[in-house]
C-alpha cells in the first residue's frame, strides 16, 4: 500500500487519507486483536469508488499527469504481459542501437508478430539510459528495418507509443531526425502487412507518428497524443509554460476528443485510476483489443492494406473549399 | 486565374504593404540588408532576385515572387485556390484562430500557406507548390496538407515532376492534431509519386523545420536548399534549453545540414532557376 500512496497525483490526494485508514484498519487486523476484514473490504470498496470518481470527471492535464506516470507501463511491460517468445533486434545498421525505441519478433496468440515501441525507464537512472523514451533518428531508421522484416516475411506489426517527442539534441539534427521520421511515413504508408499503433502513453508529435501509422490507431484511455506538449504550445502561443493547463484544453488531445476528430478509432480501457494501478488489467484490455483489430486485417490483401492505410490518412484534415 | 490578379489592389493593401515591409522589403527606395547592413537600392535587390549584391544574403520571397522568378512567363496556372482553414478547435491564444486567418489571409493576399499550380520551368511542366512565410510563418494545418497532396495527386494524373519550395516553421499548432495528420497525408502522397517513378524536388528554404521538415521537405529525389537556410528538425531554442549548451557555430544552417548529407545541391537563388531546369531536363530524358 506505502507503493501506491507514493504514487499518488497531486489531484487523488484525497486517497491517501483513505489509504492511511486502511493500513491502520489492517494493521489492528493482522495483530489478531479484532476481526476487521468487514471494514478492510468497506475500506477498500471506498478507495475504488473515490478513484473510479475522480477518473470520470478527469481534466486533460490530469490525464497528461496520468499518461506520463512513473510507474505507467512501458513497452516492455506489455510485451512482457501480452505477448511470448519475444527477442529483441537491436540497431540500424548504419550509426547504432537506440535504447529508447525498441523492436522485436513475438508471438500474440501464436501469431507470430513483429512489435515495436518506444521505451521509457522508471527510475531516474533508467530514464536517463533510455533518454526518458526520445528516440534518435537511428531508432526510427532501426524500426524503418524491422519493419521491412515484417514485410518480406508477412507478420503483421504492432508498435507502442510512448515518448515525450523525437529528441531535439545536435546529434539527433546532425544523424538528420527530420528524414529519419520523414522516410518513416512514406514508408509506412506502403507497407504490406497489417498494422497497428496502439498509443500507450505520451503520443508527442512526429516522434510518435514516426512509427505510428497503423491501419487502426488505438489509444489507451488515459493516454494523449499532440502535436506539441501543452507546455510547449503554452509557452509558444501563450508566451507562459505555467498555462499548460490552458493548452492541453484547447489542442484537444485526449484519447475521447482525437475519437471525436477522426484521428483514433477505438479507445481502449483502462483499469481504474490508470494503467499503472493494475498493469496486468490493462495489458488483457489492449490483448484483446488487437486481436480483434487485426483479425478484419489479415484478410485484406498486400494492395488492399495499402490502400487502406492510404485512404485512412488521406482523408484526415479539416478546411473548408470556396 | 491569372497571377495579376495577386496584385490587384485590394481592401487591406494598406495593411499589405506596412506588413511587406516589415518582413523585407520596404516600400521606400533604399533597403538595408539584415545581414551586412548595407544599404541597397531597392530597384536593385529586386534585379539581384531579393539576393543583397553585397553579402549574398537572401531574402524571404512571398510565394508570388518566387513564381516569377522561376516559372516561365503567365504559365502558372493556380489550382485549389479557395480551401480555406477553419477553427474547428476554437482555438484561442491572444487572438482566435479564426481571427488569424482572416487577418493573414487579408495580410498576405493568400488563401494559406502555400499556393500550388501547373507551370513551365524552361518550355517543361511542373506540378508547383510553393509555401509562403508571411501566412502564419508557412505553419502546416489542413490546407496546406490538402492542398500538396492534391497537387501530387495531379501530378500523378498529368505524368509531372513536382517540385515544391518550403518555407515553413513546422506544423499549425492552432489545428492541434489535425496538423500533425498532414506529415503522414503528404508523405503517403509522395510515396505513390515514387513508386510512379515521377521525380520530385524539393527546395529549401530559409526556414524549413518542424512538421514540414520531418516530412515533404526532406523526401526528394533530390533535396535542394538557398544558402545559409535554417533547416532542421527541432528549433534552435529548444534543443539549446534541452541540452544547455551553445550550439556549434552554422549549425542547421543549409551548408552545414549538407555537410551531414541531407542535402544534395545548396544552390544560390540567382542559379536556382537554371539548375532545376537542368535537373528537369535529365529527369525528362527517358
Amino acid at each position: 500500500m506505502k507503493d501506491k500512496q507514493k504514487n499518488l497525483l497531486g489531484f487523488e490526494k484525497p486517497l491517501a487519507e483513505l489509504y492511511e485508514k486502511l493500513d491502520e484498519l489492517k494493521k489492528v487486523s493482522s495483530a489478531g486483536e479484532m476481526d476487521m476484514s468487514e471494514e478492510v473490504k468497506m475500506m477498500e470498496k471506498r478507495i475504488e469508488n473515490m478513484r473510479r470518481d475522480l477518473s470520470v470527471k478527469l481534466s486533460p492535464i490530469q490525464i497528461v499527469q496520468i499518461a506520463r506516470h512513473i510507474q505507467r507501463p512501458t513497452t516492455l511491460d506489455y510485451v512482457a504481459l501480452l505477448l511470448t517468445d519475444f527477442i529483441e533486434l537491436h540497431g540500424d545498421r548504419n550509426f547504432g542501437d537506440d535504447p529508447a525505441l525498441v523492436t522485436g519478433i513475438a508471438k500474440l496468440d501464436g501469431q507470430s508478430v513483429i512489435v515495436m515501441g518506444h521505451q521509457k525507464g522508471k527510475t531516474t537512472k533508467e530514464n536517463i539510459a533510455r533518454n526518458f523514451g526520445m528516440a534518435n533518428p537511428e531508432g526510427y531508421r532501426k524500426a524503418l528495418r524491422i519493419m521491412r522484416i515484417a514485410e518480406r516475411y508477412n507478420k503483421p506489426i504492432i508498435s507502442f507509443i510512448d515518448t515525450p517527442g523525437a529528441y531535439p539534441g545536435i546529434g539527433a539534427e546532425e544523424r538528420g531526425q527530420a528524414e529519419a521520421i520523414a522516410k518513416n511515413l512514406r514508408e509506412m504508408a506502403e507497407l504490406t502487412v497489417p498494422f497497428i499503433s496502439i498509443v500507450t502513453g505520451e503520443g508527442g508529435s512526429g516522434g510518435a507518428l514516426g512509427i505510428g501509422m497503423g491501419n487502426k490507431v488505438l489509444m489507451l484511455e488515459f493516454s494523449i497524443y499532440s502535436v506539441i506538449s501543452p507546455e510547449g504550445c503554452a509557452s509558444i502561443l501563450f508566451r507562459n509554460a505555467a498555462r499548460a493547463n490552458e493548452a492541453a484544453m484547447a489542442m484537444k488531445i485526449t484519447a475521447k476528443d482525437l475519437l471525436e476528430l477522426g484521428v483514433i478509432d477505438e479507445i481502449i480501457k483502462e483499469p481504474v485510476g490508470g494503467a499503472h494501478n493494475n498493469p496486468e488489467q490493462a495489458a488483457t484490455y489492449i490483448k484483446s483489443a488487437i486481436i480483434k483489430n487485426l483479425k478484419p486485417l489479415l484478410a485484406l490483401s498486400h494492395r488492399e492494406l495499402i490502400a487502406d492505410r492510404y485512404n485512412k490518412f488521406r482523408k484526415m484534415g479539416i478546411f473548408e473549399e470556396q | 486565374m491569372s497571377i495579376h490578379n495577386w496584385f490587384k489592389r485590394k481592401k487591406a493593401q494598406q495593411e499589405t504593404a506596412y506588413v511587406r515591409e516589415r518582413l523585407d522589403i520596404p516600400g521606400n527606395l533604399w533597403v538595408k540588408c539584415y545581414k551586412c547592413n548595407q544599404a541597397i537600392f531597392t530597384k536593385d535587390l529586386e534585379d539581384n532576385l531579393k539576393v543583397c549584391p553585397k553579402c549574398s544574403y537572401h531574402f524571404k520571397l512571398t510565394a508570388a515572387e518566387r513564381i516569377i522568378q522561376i516559372t516561365d512567363p503567365n504559365s502558372f496556372k493556380e489550382i485549389n485556390q479557395k480551401i480555406v482553414s477553419k477553427d474547428f478547435l476554437n482555438f484561442t491564444d491572444s487572438k482566435s484562430y479564426a481571427q488569424r486567418i482572416e487577418k493573414s489571409i487579408l495580410k498576405s493576399n493568400l488563401y494559406d500557406a502555400i499556393v500550388t499550380g501547373l507551370a513551365k520551368i524552361s518550355n517543361l511542366p511542373v506540378a508547383l507548390g510553393i509555401m509562403d512565410f508571411s501566412f502564419m510563418g508557412g505553419s502546416m494545418g489542413s490546407v496546406v496538407g490538402e492542398k500538396i497532396a492534391r497537387l501530387i495527386e495531379l501530378a500523378l494524373e498529368k505524368k509531372a515532376p513536382v517540385i515544391i519550395f518550403s518555407s515553413s516553421g513546422g506544423a499549425r499548432m492552432q489545428e492541434g492534431i489535425m496538423s500533425l495528420m498532414q506529415m503522414a497525408k503528404t508523405s503517403a502522397a509522395l510515396g505513390r509519386l515514387r513508386e510512379n517513378s515521377l521525380p520530385y524536388i524539393s527546395v529549401m528554404t530559409d526556414p524549413t523545420t518542424g512538421g514540414t521538415s520531418a516530412s515533404f521537405a526532406m523526401l526528394g529525389d533530390v533535396n535542394m536548399a538557398e544558402p545559409d537556410a535554417l533547416i532542421g528538425f527541432a528549433g534552435p531554442r529548444v534543443i539549446e534549453q534541452t541540452i544547455r549548451q551553445k550550439l556549434p557555430p552554422g549549425f542547421q544552417r543549409s551548408e552545414y545540414v549538407q555537410e551531414h548529407g541531407m542535402i544534395d545541391v545548396v544552390c544560390d537563388r540567382r542559379q536556382l532557376r537554371e539548375n532545376l531546369s537542368k535537373f528537369l531536363r535529365w529527369f525528362d530524358e527517358r
